[in-house]
């Protein structure tokens, strides 16, 4: 639809008197419409953005300075908070619930003349790789509706695939902006931990989580990121470090990459994913960057660890969502542990209580040496020897998943193929790395094949411009 | 004798005592810490514990449970984690408590206190930095639980002693000492009837000479340090009464109950509570440096046996005035100020154990509450001893006119009372001769030996002077002339 391609394109229309910010969120307004049955968005905030639009539109033609991201229409996953909106994580448990403040990233986005235009569909409290698992029913993939997006941001994915919005947000805890990134054909970043704050970012697993955007283009990502990353006092865990200015930051060079042994060769990889990563790198060579493979010997360890430390800070974070003070309580409580038990067995989906049982089991007496801590140990040694190769690559390439989108459904009953299909994706949130997912092919049947590129910590800008250099 | 069986055993005690940290706002965030306000209005998305909200470390907090580390002769740590403690209560709205698991902020301290004339030492096992609850009130309405979150992450210091405590004196005398250091320090006000301390007393009992440590109770529930004695020694008797009867003490947890003095068992679940500690992921360490250390203890104001050895080896006071003066630290710090301003210090001393604080307890007043300034007292203090007055007319006369208009110096109210003393001899030997000439068989009896009527003389001479004349030369006078 829109024929800018970039955020920098449309504000060059904007200014140029091409187009108006509301004309654009009439069309995106229209388009959501008109895909309703992708099931992106969970609400759109159409009034208030149509209003907004109007007050940038006066804001520009009276001449005042303009934001950073003036006329971009963005759309957040339903896990960020936004005050006066609600806010359910894809649960039932919060059905209705308004937040009473502002996410950060918000504030941010709403201080450089960003729309936020709606919430978007996810699994419920980011848990799933499908988007199967919200309570406010499945996200299609726009190329087959008869295919999952991926998940966890699968709303957030869809939207920018389908043109229902220029940009959004998503959240990465083991993979979730990256790959429905990768099954929808779009761009997907998710940050170094602690690069943007998670303030306001409904807490899955606290050392895990990250925001991040998805969009069309690197440079709109690496755009977004200049303006919703860096430090912020209601976020202990937000780095210190100033931030760069992303978007201008170049990769003139020759790149140094790594490719982790058992990755490319993994006995889950689908062929399709395989030969398109092979090309991949191929190309890479032939434009001169070196591509090595590196010994790796703890692939087989990444999801364990993974689902480990997760499930452990999961079932402690989700332990707010109680029906005593707010969101769902059970209309069949008549206790206090009734208020407790009920609430929390009807408020909760089936993937979200599996891994609060799986994360109290890791923690409880008896058992955390043998799960938690052991898992600490091995995120230890992962960082240890992540940061090693990083001293003698750039970075890190792999696909971004094993598959491209598989079926609604087709999965469902199988958590543990469901888990495998995090593979590659878990290790820059073990390791608290960037990595972002490119898509670089498209299999027979012409679904999208996403690459992930990763780097050490805090270097997202070399990154980004890494990427964009080689043409996304 | 039927109480020889209480005789035959000792008792064990630990104490935890969690003490409100008197900072400005939360540990984990800025909401208000204002004791008395109404009902969930200290509140904000974090302490009601919303969905995406995040902790983050008052400092201030952090400082206080290092100043009391260091009063207690504590090792620091050096990186402080965090912990979660997972359990759900409608009180605890995020459903764990933000505390410190395996690296509390202070372990081996020590408090060193005195007993029926005996020294104590009680080891600190560790102190840690937590938050506060919420505050459940389940006896207002007839049919709900309410709940008040203004507490709910007000921060607390948890300090933890090994089992040295051997009986309720100590118990007191050691509950007594924690509470006066956090007062010199000012990190808590330390009030047991409010809640900002509170303490958990663990107990158990041992034949006298064993050294094992038996199943112990835990009891809750003492608003005053008192109770906390009486609850030991009525859970003594139980646990003897209950031992010697064949039976076992259980482990549990007991209330104990002012109005009848005993412990009570509480309802409690079958199973054991697993916590499930982990480190806080929301929260990096706090480092705490020897810098910041070395910091905090140059600011840190001077503790009681600071202050009593001063007083003693510096300012040459008797060991009983430094002791009872540093018992409150408000006095304490009164009687700093007054130092600075008199050098009789003895004096000071005096008027601060003797009329200042008779005057306070018939009023029923703390010293914060006293109308004159440490400078007052010290003017007052000078004019003695210039002579022109003396410490009973002063006390008795000066003090109290002092109190009532005290912005008027004690030489205006000398003068306006007419109270000035008169020193000149001349004047004064003429009516010591007055008097000696009324009352010569007195005379006669006093250079016959019977020297006690010298007071009489004294008080004669007074009274002819209407209690101007100086008591030092009156006395010198009569001296010469009756021995002349």
């Amino acid at each position: 639809m829109s024929s800018y391609n970039t955020i920098r394109s449309l504000q060059t229309a904007l200014t140029a008197g091409e187009t108006t910010v509301s004309a654009i969120v009439d069309l995106y307004i229209k388009t959501i419409d008109a895909k309703k049955q992708l099931n992106a968005f969970l609400e759109v905030f159409t009034e208030e953005a149509q209003q907004r639009a109007l007050q940038l539109d006066a804001k520009r033609k009276s001449g005042q300075p303009l934001g950073k991201l003036h006329g971009l229409v963005i759309g957040i996953k339903d896990n960020i908070c936004y005050a006066g909106h609600k806010v359910t994580g894809g649960s039932k448990i919060l059905e209705n619930f308004t937040s009473i403040y502002n996410a950060t990233v918000v504030e941010r986005l709403l201080a450089e003349d960003a729309i936020i235009i709606g919430r978007l569909n996810c699994d419920e409290f980011a848990m799933g790789s499908s988007n199967e698992n919200s309570a406010y029913g499945n996200v299609k993939n726009a190329l087959d509706e008869t295919l999952v997006p991926g998940g966890s941001s699968g709303g957030s994915a869809v939207a920018v695939q389908a043109d229902l919005c220029h940009a959004t947000l998503g959240s990465d805890t083991g993979g979730s902006i990256r790959q429905p990134a990768s099954f929808c054909g779009v761009v997907g970043v998710k940050p170094t931990y602690g690069l943007v704050s998670r303030y306001g970012l409904l807490a899955y697993a606290s050392s895990f989580d990250q925001i991040g955007p998805l969009t069309k283009s690197v440079e709109d990502s690496a755009l977004i990121l200049e303006v919703i990353a860096g430090a912020d006092e209601f976020d202990s865990t937000a780095s210190q470090k100033p931030i760069p200015a992303y978007t201008s930051q170049t990769f003139p060079g020759k790149a140094k990459i790594a490719v982790l042994k058992n990755t490319v060769d993994h006995p889950g990889i689908h062929a399709d994913v395989k030969q398109a990563t092979e090309t991949f790198i191929a190309d890479l060579k032939t434009k001169g960057h070196s591509v090595e493979e590196v010994a790796f010997d703890l692939m087989d360890y990444l999801i364990p660890t993974y689902y480990v430390l997760t499930t452990a800070e999961a079932s402690s974070n989700l332990a707010r969502y109680d029906g005593v003070h707010f969101g769902f309580r059970s209309p069949n409580a008549v206790d206090m542990e009734t208020v407790y038990k009920k609430s929390r067995s009807e408020g909760f989906g089936k993937e979200v209580k599996n891994r609060i049982m799986l994360g109290t089991f890791v923690l409880s007496s008896g058992y955390y040496d043998a799960y938690y801590s052991r898992a600490q140990k091995v995120r230890r040694i992962l960082k240890e020897q992540i940061r090693a190769i990083f001293k003698d690559y750039d970075f890190i390439l792999m696909p971004t998943a094993p598959s491209v989108a598989f079926k609604i459904g087709e999965k469902t009953d199988d958590p543990i193929a469901m888990y495998l299909a995090d593979i590659y994706t878990v290790l820059a949130n073990l390791v608290a790395i960037p990595g972002l997912s490119i898509p670089v092919a498209n299999d027979a049947q012409g679904l999208p094949i996403g690459i992930q590129l990763m780097s050490d910590k805090f270097e997202d800008g070399k990154l980004m411009a890494f990427a964009k250099e080689i043409g996304y | 004798m039927s109480d020889d069986k209480y005789s035959k055993y000792e008792l064990v005690i630990g104490l935890e005592v969690h003490a409100q940290l008197s900072t400005k706002s939360k540990m984990y965030c800025g909401d208000s810490t204002e004791f008395g306000a109404s009902p969930n209005t200290q509140v904000s998305p974090l302490s009601l514990g919303h969905p995406g909200t995040l902790p983050r470390v008052n400092k201030a907090a952090v400082a206080a449970a290092v100043k009391i580390g260091l009063a207690m002769d504590g090792e620091i740590r050096e990186v402080n984690e965090f912990a979660r403690k997972n359990y759900f209560y409608a009180d605890l709205p995020k459903g764990y408590q933000i505390t410190q698991d395996k690296t509390p902020i202070c372990t081996n301290g020590f408090l060193k206190f005195e007993v029926n004339g005996e020294e104590k030492t009680v080891r600190i096992h560790r102190i840690h930095m937590e938050e506060d609850a919420g505050k459940s009130t389940h006896d207002l309405d007839p049919f709900f639980t309410l709940v008040d979150l203004n507490r709910a992450g007000v921060p607390l210091v948890e300090i933890v002693t090994e089992p040295d405590i051997r009986s309720s004196d100590e118990a007191y005398q050691y509950l007594t000492e924690v509470r006066k250091l956090v007062r010199f320090l000012e990190i808590c006000d330390g009030n047991l009837e409010e809640g900002s301390m509170r303490c958990d007393a663990n107990i158990s009992i041992r034949k006298v000479g064993e050294t094992i440590l038996n199943t112990r109770v835990e009891v809750k529930n003492m608003n005053s340090i008192r109770n906390v004695k009486r609850a030991i020694e009525a859970e003594f008797i139980r646990q003897v009464d209950l031992v010697e009867e064949g039976g076992v003490v259980v482990q549990e947890t007991r209330g104990f109950d002012a109005n009848t003095g005993k412990t009570l068992g509480q309802r409690s679940k079958e199973f054991a509570h697993d916590y499930r500690y982990f480190p806080e992921p929301d929260l990096p360490p706090v480092v705490i440096t020897d810098a910041y250390i070395q910091d905090v203890r140059a600011n840190m104001p001077k503790l009681p046996k600071q202050l009593i050895s001063e007083y003693v080896n510096h300012f040459g006071l008797p060991l009983y005035d430094a002791t009872v003066i540093t018992d409150d630290k408000d006095l304490a710090f009164y009687f700093n100020d007054l130092l600075k301003l008199t050098s009789n210090y003895k004096a000071a001393s005096n008027w601060v154990l003797g009329p200042v604080k008779s005057f306070l307890n018939e009023n029923g007043l703390e010293i914060s509450q006293f109308v004159l300034k440490p400078q007052a007292l010290a003017d007052l203090i000078a004019l003695i001893d210039s002579g022109k007055t003396n410490f009973s007319v002063a006390s008795q006369k000066i003090f109290p006119e002092m109190i009532v208009a005290p912005a008027k110096s004690p030489l205006q109210i000398a003068e306006e009372l007419n109270l000035l003393q008169n020193s000149d001899e001349g004047m004064i030997k003429e009516l010591v001769a007055q008097v000696l000439s009324s009352m010569p068989a007195k005379v006669e009896e006093y250079k016959a030996g019977k020297k006690g009527l010298m007071g009489l003389f004294v008080g004669e001479v007074m009274k002819a002077s209407k209690g101007k004349a100086d008591p030092k030369v009156t006395n010198k006078l009569l001296n010469e002339l009756l021995e002349n």
